[in-house]
């Protein structure tokens, strides 16, 4: 099956990709919210009528997640980019030393390369880890980077990073194509899709930390600083809906040496 | 510590949290000597900021004293007498390399947020919601500035705290709004908005060279302000057509420049003010353009309309046709603030200005949820408030 889906090309997968999408989202996610809201509406209420919403609810959210059909993150692919202002063998030198992606990717534990091969541990929903081993496919320097997972591994992926000079002296266009199967089947894309971690935000976000690691020398937080007293719906909307690691976990390696 | 927290439409209260500490290599906390009420935390009182939770510390004008460095930070030492600008800047990304240091591209960590309205994100400011990157304000006794080496200006010895802190935002607010206007020879400004903001531009266009400014407003306390810093006034509430008047009063052309000092929660007693009341409340549109309006209208051919008034969201029945007919020019935005502070804390040192003059009231950091709406409510002539978070 991964001899199969690291040979897909890259756009075609992407349309394909795109059309189960829009089909399912057209279908599941209203469930799933509508599911959701009804939910928390009726467990709100406290009563026979509540109770009576949030087992509607529940029905709703377990049809949107076991329907038949495809399934919108059954094989998910991901292009983002960044511009990035120093120069790419800079860039290109940080990004090859693969232990260093975790100081920027929020749900990336570690990476371990030895003998060619490279050791991935990635954080999930509910405190589960997920590990898998890549190879590199090609390497060309201050250029590009491709990888993809061997088989038999818990996520099946393949990606390829570009670096490449601007125009006009502005640095350095990092380009991150990513073709991923998410984890834990379906359980896993909807507890991603519930709590917004969708995966187009994360590459996002974690292209906007290596820009402000490298610009800035450091990944600017907040989480630490004071507050008054925080709503209870705040707190439990956030410690639902956060997974990998804190801004304090990430603080031993949030600065550039 | 103590500090100043919100927790909905028109509740702010003074609470104890823990102390600030340093969270990144670049970071000082400074305690607090002076800080003040800005017209735009009025904005966050009245609930109109999206992105706001229930125990933020609010605050972005302030100033003090160095207590604690990261360990990257080189340039200022504990001891050192700062101001800092609202806006949070990295020093090093494009935009902060080419004088847009408002814009920011490193220094907010809710970026997405921001991305997701506005299609990209500007940079991190103080207390002033989570899409604004969610760091905790200076109505407090301590805080913690990042990029501490970028942004605090060094205050020298002997210059007192009052004559300063505007340079935290609104004198230099003020004052790009009045650059914005490019003012050339002759040039007339018009200015809608008595406020602070509004006093510094009238005096940053009076320095910058204008022949004629005209404020507009309808207190008396701050048209007379307005007065004091060289202005002709108008006051719109004794007068029939505003854009008519101002024409009169510049023989038929129109001013060169109109500046907006007064944003999305305008307020006017006619037509266009009903209007807007009722679409907002209908939430048919969420800020009230009256003032953008008639800058708009009133405007010369060819001329600027510069708004250092903060708008959030959307906005209905603007005449866009009359901008497009007239070919006017737009300049808006938050202040581009590292640009500004050194050269007019010179302008204070020489005398050129004395930005305490637009203080009305000076009282301890516990009487700020009363000065909220004292503020909002422009009783007791109030035009600034400025907190000791020292005193009791």
């Amino acid at each position: 099956m991964s001899s199969q889906f690291a040979d897909f090309p890259f756009l075609r997968t992407r349309r394909h990709v795109n059309q189960r999408k829009r089909v399912s989202k057209a279908l599941r996610i209203p469930m799933i919210a509508g599911g959701a809201t009804l939910a928390a509406l009726g467990i709100k209420r406290r009563s026979l009528l509540g109770a009576g919403m949030a087992a509607g609810g529940g029905v709703l959210i377990y049809r949107g997640i076991t329907a038949k059909g495809a399934w919108p993150s059954t094989l998910i692919c991901v292009r983002k980019s960044v511009t990035i202002a120093k120069p790419a063998e800079e860039l290109y030198r940080f990004w090859r030393e693969f232990e260093n992606l975790p100081r920027f990717m929020r749900h990336l534990q570690s990476v371990r390369s030895s003998g060619g091969k490279l050791q991935w541990v990635s954080s999930g929903p509910m405190g589960k880890n997920f590990s898998w081993e890549a190879e590199i496919v090609e390497e060309r320097e201050d250029e590009l980077i491709s990888w993809r997972s061997l088989p038999g591994s818990q996520i099946e992926n393949q990606g390829v990073v570009r670096f490449q000079a601007t125009p006009g002296d502005r640095g350095t266009e990092v380009r991150v194509e990513l073709l991923y199967r998410p984890p834990a089947g379906r359980v896993g894309a909807a507890f991603a899709m519930l709590f917004g971690e969708e995966p187009e935000q994360q590459i996002r976000e974690d292209l906007r930390r290596f820009k402000e690691m490298m610009e800035a020398g450091e990944i600017p937080a907040t989480d630490g600083q004071p507050h008054g007293r925080r709503s209870k719906v705040t707190t439990l909307l956030k410690s639902v809906s956060s997974f990998g690691r804190s801004d304090e976990e990430m603080k031993a390696q949030r600065v550039v040496s | 510590m103590k500090a100043l927290c919100w927790y909905g439409k028109e509740d702010v209260r003074v609470e104890t949290v823990p102390d600030p500490k340093i969270l990144n290599p670049h970071d000082a906390v400074i305690e607090i000597t002076r800080t003040a009420i800005c017209g735009s935390d009025l904005h966050l009182y009245d609930g109109f900021i999206p992105t706001m939770e229930a125990g933020d510390i609010l605050g972005h004008e302030f100033m003090g004293e160095v207590v604690d460095t990261g360990q990257e930070v080189k340039k200022v030492k504990r001891g050192d007498k700062v101001v800092v600008p609202f806006t949070i800047a990295c020093g090093q990304c494009f935009f902060c390399q080419r004088g847009l240091w408002s814009a920011c591209d490193n220094t907010n960590p809710n970026a997405w947020m921001m991305e997701k309205m506005y299609g990209y994100s500007g940079s991190g400011l103080f207390g002033y919601s989570h899409m604004m990157g969610g760091y905790a304000g200076g109505q407090a006794q301590y805080v913690r500035v990042p990029f501490a080496d970028v942004g605090p200006l060094k205050i020298p010895d002997g210059v007192p705290d009052d004559k300063v802190l505007f340079l935290s935002d609104i004198f230099p607010t003020g004052y790009m709004a009045a650059e914005n206007c490019d003012i050339k020879s002759g040039d007339v400004i018009a200015i809608w908005g008595c406020g602070p903001v509004g006093q510094f531009a009238i005096r940053s266009a009076l320095l910058l060279g204008a022949a004629k400014v005209i404020a507009i407003d309808r207190f008396p306390e701050r048209l007379q302000l307005a007065e004091r810093g060289g202005a002709e006034t108008l006051d719109y509430s004794r007068c029939d057509d505003v854009v008519e008047e101002l024409k009169f009063r510049t023989g038929g052309r129109g001013p060169d420049a109109c500046i907006d000092a007064v944003g999305m929660e305008a307020h006017a007693a006619s037509i266009s003010g009903l209007y807007d009341e009722i679409e907002t409340r209908l939430m048919l549109e969420t800020d009230r353009p009256m003032v953008l309006r008639q800058a708009i209208q009133a405007c010369r051919k060819g001329g600027t309309v510069s708004i250092p008034g903060v708008y959030a969201g959307f906005i209905n029945k603007l005449n866009f046709g009359a901008a497009f007919a007239k070919g006017l020019t737009f300049k808006m935005g938050q202040t581009n603030m590292h640009k500004y502070m050194q050269p007019l804390l010179q302008k204070i040192m020489d005398g050129a200005i004395d930005p305490s003059e637009v203080i009305s009231h000076r009282v301890g950091l516990r009487d700020a949820p009363r000065m909220y709406k004292v503020f909002r409510d422009k009783q007791d002539h109030c035009t600034k408030v400025v907190l000791d978070p020292r005193a009791a």
